[in-house]
């Protein structure tokens, strides 16, 4: 429900120079304070990443690269981005247009649907997993079996991405003056045209903010995965599921090189995503 | 010429709300519909001996606790770092700000080995621990470090916006006339960011009812023991008792679904 909040409120205007404290010199509680913030982020992420990385390095470069690049580390890696890939674009097109049926349009239900579509942020992922296996598993009430199929598991992202980029474009398309549609509307452009030429180039900062978040959603899934892909390795299996496997059978340096790449991934695309957002302001 | 033009915007505008109201109710309302009426289909009873197993019971109780300390630890976390970034200067505050946002980009199995890589019984933090009698990994302590660490950015989040847009001319205002440190905090920034507060809990608690990846990982996931509640859909699917894993599965999307209405309420209305 909030990672999308989150990462739109991110952002801190600088503070107003005339109250900056000149010297940064913290009092005794907030000194306290300082140190609790830093032992209480050390023990719970840091010092754990730390120890990821090291462990991943543990043989050296050459270790790590082994590990990533034996058959089935580098299958599920590449499963895991091309349907990270895949799961974007389909939600870049239907959140847009989701979010611009919610925010323009009106009909009965409107608001049921306004409701529903956090529901993927809020149900546990297990739970959505095993939804989704009673969909499209063996049992499927419509006779559709996707169970131990990409399509199974690509249906599973899709839904817990699904509100990204309608929970992205619907702050903008709020803002947006749409008297710059009507004046363009008005000298004779068309609906298509406006929105492409007008709506469209506001939107797209946002689409990409989504886009990139359910990206980086999508390549750390477990939980709604793990039952519908029924764990073949080369063919259903996604990294997160692998890096579970590894852990299993007491192999960690391989689990380990493998979420590192994994975290690679997700760190550099919301660190694009910031810079975008920066840049993005600069130039608005 | 002109009604032509509007019945094509009326057909596009049409055509758009269909196509959006296809997706979602194909993509998740069939889907979340079917949970209920699996989880129902042979009565109410059935659901409610499934849910009072003393197993799925157990389950319950641990998700609470683990839940409870995480959401404690987050909570004090939270109010602590969000004052300190909006309220005061100090070397090194970016980068605070920037690693708060880690968790956001690690996956939950990634959390889940990242946690035994260090805690774990043949590390020598872990072992030391074990002298001293505490087990962190697969027990209580691993599986609230991880709660934690896959909650940690929300209360934060929520609370530094909130900070900035009230200011500190209210606090100064209460310095100046004489209040403590502590009636400042009390009286006026806690009532002011409280609805924030709110939020950002409600947020931490959803996400620490829910874990499932990286508590799976650190807990064993031993039945009446380390098993939660979303541990226990999984296993209960996989031991053939379907019915066991609906009935809970249930349960857990119906304190979703109060976290979301919750969570309506408590959002500022911006718009009408």
């Amino acid at each position: 429900m909030s990672a999308t909040d989150l990462q739109l409120t991110e952002t801190h205007p600088p503070a107003p120079t005339g109250r900056r404290v000149r010297s940064p010199r913290l009092g005794i509680r907030a000194g306290l304070g300082l140190g609790f913030a830093t032992m209480y982020l050390s023990i719970v992420v840091l010092i754990p990443l730390a120890a990821l990385s090291s462990k991943a390095f543990d043989n050296g470069v050459s270790g790590f690269w082994d590990a990533v690049s034996s058959p089935e580390a580098w299958a599920a890696l590449k499963l895991t981005v091309l349907a990270g890939l895949g799961v974007s674009v389909v939600n870049a097109v239907f959140g847009t247009l989701i979010a611009w049926v919610l925010v323009r349009d009106r009909f009965p239900g409107k608001s049921l649907m306004e409701a529903v579509i956090d529901l993927p942020f809020a149900l546990p992922t297990i739970v959505a997993g095993l939804i989704l296996l009673s969909l499209y598993g063996v049992q499927s009430p419509i006779g559709i079996n996707l169970a131990f199929k990409v399509s199974g598991v690509v249906m599973a992202l899709l839904f817990v991405t699904l509100p990204f980029v309608v929970r992205t474009v619907e702050p903008v398309l709020w803002e947006l003056d749409q008297e710059m549609e009507e004046a363009a509307v008005s000298l004779g452009a068309s609906r298509l045209t406006t929105f492409r030429r007008v709506v469209f180039p506001n939107l797209l900062p946002a689409i990409a903010s989504g886009t990139a978040l359910s990206f980086a959603r999508a390549i750390s899934e477990f939980g709604s995965t793990v039952l519908i892909s029924g764990n073949l390795p080369f063919k259903t299996q996604v990294s997160a599921v692998f890096i579970y496997g590894q852990i299993e059978s007491d192999r960690p340096e391989i689990a380990a090189a493998v979420s590192v790449v994994l975290l690679v991934l997700s760190l550099v695309v919301l660190l694009a995503l910031d810079g975008l957002q920066r840049w993005g302001r600069r130039r608005g | 010429m002109a009604s032509a033009t509007t019945a094509k915007t009326t057909a596009a505008r049409l055509g758009l709300r269909a196509i959006a109201i296809f997706y979602v109710g194909i993509m998740l309302l069939f889907p979340v519909g079917l949970l209920f009426w699996r989880t129902f289909e042979h009565g109410i009873q059935p659901v409610w001996d499934q849910l009072t197993t003393p197993s799925a019971a157990h389950a319950f109780r641990v998700t609470v606790i683990v839940a409870f300390w995480a959401v404690l630890g987050n909570t004090i976390f939270g109010l602590v770092t969000a004052i300190l970034l909006v309220r005061h200067e100090f070397p090194g505050k970016r980068v605070l700000n920037a690693l708060v946002d880690l968790p956001f980009a690690v996956a939950p199995v990634v959390v889940g080995l990242s946690l035994i890589l260090v805690y774990g019984p043949h590390t020598s933090v872990g072992s030391w621990f074990a002298d001293h009698g505490i087990d962190v990994i697969f027990a209580l302590p691993g599986m609230v470090i991880a709660t934690m660490f896959v909650s940690l950015p929300f209360v934060v989040r929520e609370l530094v916006p909130v900070l900035e847009e009230i200011g500190d001319d209210q606090e100064q205002a209460a310095w100046t006339l004489g209040a403590s440190r502590r009636q400042t905090f009390l009286r006026v920034t806690l009532p002011s960011i409280r609805w924030a507060l709110a939020y950002g809990v409600v947020l931490t608690l959803a996400r620490s009812l829910g874990e499932y990846g990286a508590i799976l990982v650190v807990s064993g996931n031993v039945i009446d023991h380390t098993q939660t509640a979303p541990l226990y859909v999984g296993a209960q699917y996989a031991n053939f008792n379907p019915q066991g894993a609906y009935a809970v599965a249930f349960a857990l999307a119906a304190i979703a679904i109060v976290a979301i209405i919750i969570l309506n309420v408590l959002r500022p209305k911006e718009r009408t």
